[in-house]
């Protein structure tokens, strides 16, 4: 086979990012000690440099280049903007949090990027080699963010746990990749699913496959009951990184089950409707019910992830063009809705004071009247309360479920989501008509205020005008 | 003659026993990580009987990049074990239990 020289345009957002990674690595190394800013304004500057070349880059029609292992569509373009976008914001707010904390590394921001090429990778996948190398590359980043903070033994046990459960998420994912390709003969997503289409009768062993899949993905979405660890690392991670790791892996994680089952495994479409319709139901009832329970406010926010995982599942399940862009609107404004409730935690916390607690929040209006009524936006938004973003979320779901002649399945999600409601308004509660005991005081600069204001009123604001948002996720899955 | 179902019995044999070996082990870390590596090695085994058996080089390649993950996996596992002992002198895996609920 003659070497032909690939086509390396569709892939320049990420080799630029790439470089641009390694390059930070190297400013830390000869100026992290003089001029510790300098390194987070570069790496600031690749991920805006990086999208805004993706957004130039928008491809008409998808291209696929390295001998059909990387595929660039709207879908993938879509999804790497918002979640550079969320990088982008996740670092401004860590560089807060590990300032008043003297934990600002240069490595963070190093494992943050390689962590957002490993994101881009997997959404761009167009070959299951592709797209465990993708993953690889995010999971290890992030397991090594987790352990960040040396000193804290919570966050090393909660490091540990990511790392065995994420290893095991992705060993199952490989031996259901394995399979695959014993059935099919090809590792390239296209060919896996011209098999299932040509072949008429499907083996039972490519069933098996995705059943691993499922597992792996479900795992590495947090999706119940393959949740066990979402708890544990949301509160054990530096807030800092939880909030990375609840925000942009989740818009990627979205991605990456776009494409293994709906571009490599659209043949067995009624059998992975019927392992999500059950991962779905588990996620909302579990994260739900679960989350009452709950006083710590990360801990609170991890069930609350689970729960929104089984209604973004909600759209897929669906099964239609129409569900899958409900969905990807989904993960696009929970990755914003999370962004501005974990960035709370970081915008109320000071040096040697998480404010992860519920009791934390307790009589914020008295401390700052403005910040408590960003907290009621992005906890009614979450709560799924018109008219913010997050209703239209949910509502976008729950139409296309219902299109799908799944009533039972809506009736069920609103039922989950009027109990999810209940954690979600105690915070309010606690905010606004509760005493605080003592008055912590807050550190956080102007900048960063500015910034959760950005994040909630934008969530203000796509819940008055959501259908460009919308209308953005249809056309970008064509 | 070994054939491929003898293969991928070996590979679904190493697969459980891994699995197994991540849930049912109480004691030490260490023996995770072994175990986490035992489970890639399943998937290597079933990528390269399937690679032979197609005559199909791709599953072998994949292979190569299984093996190198593999690698970076183990070092960042035993990174943050060392993390870990060193914050409280203990590798047990009982005794990571201080997040509940």
């Amino acid at each position: 086979m003659p070497f032909v020289t690939p086509e390396f345009l569709p892939a320049l957002p990420e080799i630029l990012l790439a470089v641009m990674a390694c390059l930070v690595l190297l400013v830390d190394l000869y100026f992290g000690r003089r001029h510790p800013s300098w390194v987070f304004l570069l790496a600031q500057a690749s991920l805006v440099l990086c999208a805004l070349l993706c957004i130039a880059l928008y491809p008409e029609e998808p291209t696929t280049t390295f001998n059909g292992t990387f595929r660039s569509d709207g879908m993938s373009a879509v999804l790497k903007v918002f979640m550079i976008l969320v990088t982008y914001f996740v670092l401004f707010y860590s560089k807060f949090y590990l300032d008043v904390r003297d934990l600002f590394k240069g490595e963070y921001f190093v494992l943050s990027l390689f962590a957002v090429l490993g994101m881009m990778i997997l959404v761009s996948a167009a070959s299951l080699l592709t797209l465990y190398l993708g993953l690889e590359l995010m999971a290890l980043c992030l397991y090594a963010l987790v352990a960040l903070n040396r000193e804290s033994s919570m966050a090393s046990e909660a490091a540990m746990k990511y790392f065995v459960l994420g290893a095991l998420a992705s060993g199952t994912l490989l031996y259901g990749m394995s399979l695959l390709y014993g059935v099919t003969g090809s590792l390239e997503l296209d060919r896996i699913r011209e098999y299932q289409s040509v072949g008429g009768e499907i083996d039972i062993i490519l069933v098996l496959g995705l059943v691993f899949i499922v597992v792996g993905v479900a795992f590495k979405l947090g999706a119940a009951p393959f949740h066990m660890w979402v708890p544990d690392v949301y509160e054990g991670a530096p807030t800092s990184v939880t909030l990375f790791v609840g925000t942009a892996p989740k818009i990627a994680a979205f991605g990456m089950l776009m494409r293994l089952l709906v571009d490599g495994l659209a043949g067995v479409q009624g059998d992975w409707i019927e392992m999500l319709t059950i991962l779905s139901v588990l996620s909302m009832a579990v994260g739900n019910i679960i989350a009452i329970a709950q006083t710590n406010l990360k801990r609170m926010l991890a069930y609350s992830t689970i729960a929104h995982v089984g209604f973004l599942l909600l759209g897929i399940i669906a099964g239609t063009r129409a569900g899958y862009a409900a969905s990807m609107f989904y993960v696009i404004v929970y990755a914003l809705m999370g962004l501005g409730a974990f960035g709370m935690i970081i915008v109320l916390g000071s040096k040697g004071f998480e404010s992860d607690r519920l009791d934390d929040f307790r009589g914020l209006n008295e401390r700052s009247p403005w910040l408590a009524f960003l907290v009621l936006v992005l906890m009614l938004s979450m709560a799924g309360v018109p008219p913010f973003v997050g209703f239209w979320a949910k509502w976008s779901v729950l139409r296309e479920v219902v299109a799908a002649d799944q009533v039972w399945l809506a009736t069920v999600a609103v039922v989950l989501a009027v109990i999810g409601l209940f954690y979600y308004l105690r915070v309010v509660r606690l905010v606004y008509f509760e005493e605080g005991q003592e008055a912590a005081p807050l550190v956080c600069g102007t900048d960063v205020k500015v910034m959760i204001s950005t994040n909630a009123l934008a969530i203000l604001a796509l819940g008055v005008y959501p259908s460009a948002l919308l209308a953005l996720c249809v056309t970008a899955l064509g | 003659m070994l054939s491929l179902p003898h293969f991928l019995g070996l590979g679904a044999i190493l697969f459980c026993l891994s699995v197994a070996g991540i849930f049912l082990n109480r004691k030490n870390v260490i023996i995770l990580l072994m175990a986490i590596e035992l489970l890639l090695l399943s998937v290597n085994m079933n990528f390269i009987a399937f690679s032979h058996f197609h005559g199909d080089l791709a599953g072998q390649i994949f292979v190569f990049f299984i093996l190198t993950v593999a690698a970076a996996e183990a070092a960042i596992g035993l990174a943050i074990l060392v993390v870990l002992f060193r914050s409280r002198q203990t590798i047990n895996v009982d005794d990571l239990n201080t997040m509940k609920g």
